[in-house]
C-alpha cells in the first residue's frame, strides 16, 4: 500500500508524438503478458477490490491513452486485460486520457472529477460503471511500482527503482500535495 | 481553533483525511440512507466499525451522515442505519429527517446529533426547534447565508454552527431541491443521488462534448472549455432571455479568505464538501485548510497555493458568504 501523494491535475506531461510513433510497430503481446500479469497480481492481493463494482463487476472497459498507439480492454470478473490497436465496439464504457494521467488515476494521485473538469479525462458509455471502477481503484491504494516489479523476480528491485524514478519524474514523488 | 470536518467516500479516503490533518471525518453507509449514494462509494458496516476504531486511535472523530429522508414504506432501513452507526461508535450522527431525529433521540438518548445541511435549518427558530426537541448539538448551515447572517444566527442559537468552506455548491433550498427528481426520478433527498450516473451520458460531437441527464441535453462544452458536474442546476440552456447558465455557474465554493470572518462569527466547525471525490482531492484540500487554519491561529500569512485544479469549472466563488446581489 502506498501513501498517496496527490499530483496537481492539469500539469502532468504527455508522451511526445515522436516516441508514440516509434512505439507503433512494437508487438503488443509482450505488453499484454506483463500487464495481464499485473492485473492478476492486483486481483490476488486485493480480492475485495472489485466488490465495489457491484452490479458492474462484469463490465468491459475500454481504456485509451490518447498519446499512445494502443489501448486496453479490461474486465474485472474474471480479471482479464487485452492490449489492442483500436478499441472494439460493444464495450460498456470507454475512458480516454493521457497515459500519465491514467497511471496517476490508477494510483489515486489525481482526482478523477478534477480531470473531468479540466477536460483531460473523457468518458463515454456507462458512466455509473466508470464511477464504480474509479471508486474501487481509489480505495485500493494501488502501488504500481510494487505490482510491476513483483513480476521480475530477482530483477524486481532495480525494476522497482526504475519505475519509481520514472514516476517521480512524470507525476511527482513527494507525499506533499501540490494543491 | 475551529474544527476541520473532512469528507470520506471510502476507508482509504478516511485514512488520507486523517493523515492530512482532519479533526473529524464524515461518511456514510453504502446505501440510500446517505446523500452521496454513488456506485462504488461509501462504507459497509464492517468498514465503518474498523474506520471509526482507526480514527479514534489516531485522535480523530467520525460523524456518520444518515441524511436522506426515509421512505414511508421502508423506515426500518434508516432506523437500522442509526442503530448500526451508534453501535459502531460514531461520535455524532448527521440527520435531516425529523422522524429519524425523534427515533434517535428516544432510542439512543446519549448519542450526539448534528442537523444536516439537508434539513435547511437557516434561522434561529428552526435551529432552536432541533436543539430543544431532539437535543441537537450542532447545525450545518445551508450555503445561502452571508457571513454577517451566520454571525447573527450563531449568536442567537444554543447550537454550535458548522459551515462549508470548500467544494460543490447547492444554491437551492437544500433537502428540498427536485431538479434531479424531475429529470431522473431520483434525488439526493430520497435516494441519495443528485444526477445519478445511471442517467448521465456524455457524447462526443463535432461541436464538443454534450452532457445529458435523463435524456435531457443539459450542456455542451468545447474541447478545452472547463466543465462541471452534469446537474440540471449547472446546465446551460437557451431561453427567451438568451443562452447560458440559468440557475448557477459551474464553480466551487472556496472560503479560504473568509476563515477569520467565520471564526469571528463564532462558527465552531468548517466543512469540506466532496465525499464523492478521490483521495487526491481529500489529501490536498484537507492539507490546504489545515495550513490555513494554523496560519490563522498564529496570525501569520498562510503560504498556500490555489485549489483551482480541484474546482468545478476550474473556478471558485465565495458564494453567498459575500452577497453582492443585495
Amino acid at each position: 500500500m502506498n501513501d498517496p501523494s496527490a499530483a496537481s491535475p492539469g500539469q502532468l506531461p504527455t508522451i511526445p508524438p515522436l516516441v508514440a510513433l516509434a512505439m507503433r510497430p512494437l508487438p503488443l503481446l509482450p505488453l499484454q503478458l506483463v500487464l495481464g500479469g499485473v492485473l492478476q497480481r492486483i486481483h490476488r492481493r486485493n480480492p475485495a477490490l472489485f466488490d465495489r463494482l457491484g452490479p458492474h463487476a462484469r463490465a468491459r472497459f475500454g481504456i485509451r491513452p490518447i498519446d499512445l498507439p494502443f489501448a486496453f480492454v479490461v474486465e474485472a470478473k474474471p480479471p482479464r486485460l487485452s492490449v489492442v490497436r483500436d478499441l472494439p465496439s460493444g464495450l460498456d464504457a470507454r475512458i480516454s486520457a493521457s497515459f500519465v494521467n491514467l497511471l496517476a488515476l490508477l494510483e489515486g494521485r489525481v482526482d478523477g472529477d478534477a480531470l473531468m473538469f479540466s477536460r483531460e479525462l473523457v468518458i463515454e458509455g456507462d458512466v455509473e460503471a466508470v464511477l464504480a471502477l474509479r471508486n474501487a481503484i481509489d480505495d485500493a491504494q494501488l502501488d504500481l511500482a510494487t505490482e510491476v516489479s513483483s513480476l521480475f523476480g530477482p530483477l524486481g528491485a532495480p525494476v522497482r527503482r526504475a519505475f519509481e524514478a520514472a514516476r517521480g519524474q512524470l507525476i511527482g514523488s513527494s507525499g506533499q500535495a501540490s494543491s | 481553533m475551529m474544527e476541520l470536518i473532512c469528507p470520506a467516500g471510502t476507508p482509504a479516503a478516511l485514512r488520507s483525511a486523517i493523515d492530512a490533518g482532519a479533526d473529524a471525518i464524515y461518511c456514510g453507509f453504502n446505501d440510500e440512507t446517505n446523500a452521496r449514494n454513488f456506485p462504488g462509494l461509501n462504507f459497509s458496516r464492517d468498514e465503518m466499525r474498523k474506520s471509526i476504531a482507526l480514527a479514534h486511535g489516531r485522535g480523530a472523530r467520525v460523524l456518520v451522515a444518515i441524511n436522506t429522508f426515509p421512505r414511508a414504506s421502508a423506515v426500518e432501513i434508516w432506523h437500522r442505519a442509526v442503530d448500526d452507526a451508534v453501535s459502531a461508535g460514531a461520535d455524532a450522527l448527521i440527520l435531516a429527517d425529523i422522524g429519524l431525529m425523534d427515533y434517535t433521540a428516544r432510542r439512543h438518548p446519549s448519542q450526539r446529533l448534528h442537523v444536516s445541511v439537508q434539513a435547511a435549518a437557516a434561522n434561529p427558530d428552526a435551529i432552536a426547534f432541533y436543539a430543544e426537541t431532539f437535543g441537537a448539538k450542532r447545525v450545518v448551515l445551508p450555503r445561502v447565508l452571508s457571513v454577517p447572517e451566520i454571525a447573527e444566527i450563531t449568536r442567537e442559537s444554543a447550537c454550535e454552527t458548522e459551515v462549508f468552506v470548500f467544494g460543490g455548491l447547492c444554491v437551492m433550498a437544500e433537502g428540498r431541491c427536485s431538479l434531479s427528481s424531475y429529470a431522473t426520478g431520483k434525488s439526493p433527498n430520497m435516494q441519495g443521488v443528485c444526477s445519478p450516473p445511471s442517467h448521465v451520458t456524455y457524447e462526443q460531437t463535432a461541436e464538443g462534448t454534450k452532457s445529458s441527464l435523463g435524456g435531457f441535453a443539459i450542456n455542451r462544452f468545447a474541447a478545452t472549455e472547463p466543465a462541471g458536474y452534469p446537474t440540471l442546476c449547472k446546465g446551460r440552456f437557451s431561453t427567451a432571455q438568451g443562452a447560458g447558465y440559468i440557475f448557477e455557474d459551474p464553480v466551487s465554493l472556496d472560503a479560504t479568505t473568509l476563515l477569520k470572518g467565520l471564526r469571528d462569527a463564532g462558527v465552531t466547525a468548517l466543512k469540506i464538501e466532496g465525499r464523492q471525490r478521490g483521495r487526491a482531492y481529500v489529501e490536498s484540500v484537507v492539507r490546504h485548510f489545515r495550513h490555513a487554519l494554523a496560519a490563522l491561529e498564529s496570525g501569520s500569512e498562510a503560504d498556500i497555493a490555489s485549489l483551482k485544479p480541484f474546482t468545478e469549472g476550474q473556478a471558485s466563488t465565495l458564494g453567498a458568504y459575500r452577497k453582492t446581489w443585495r
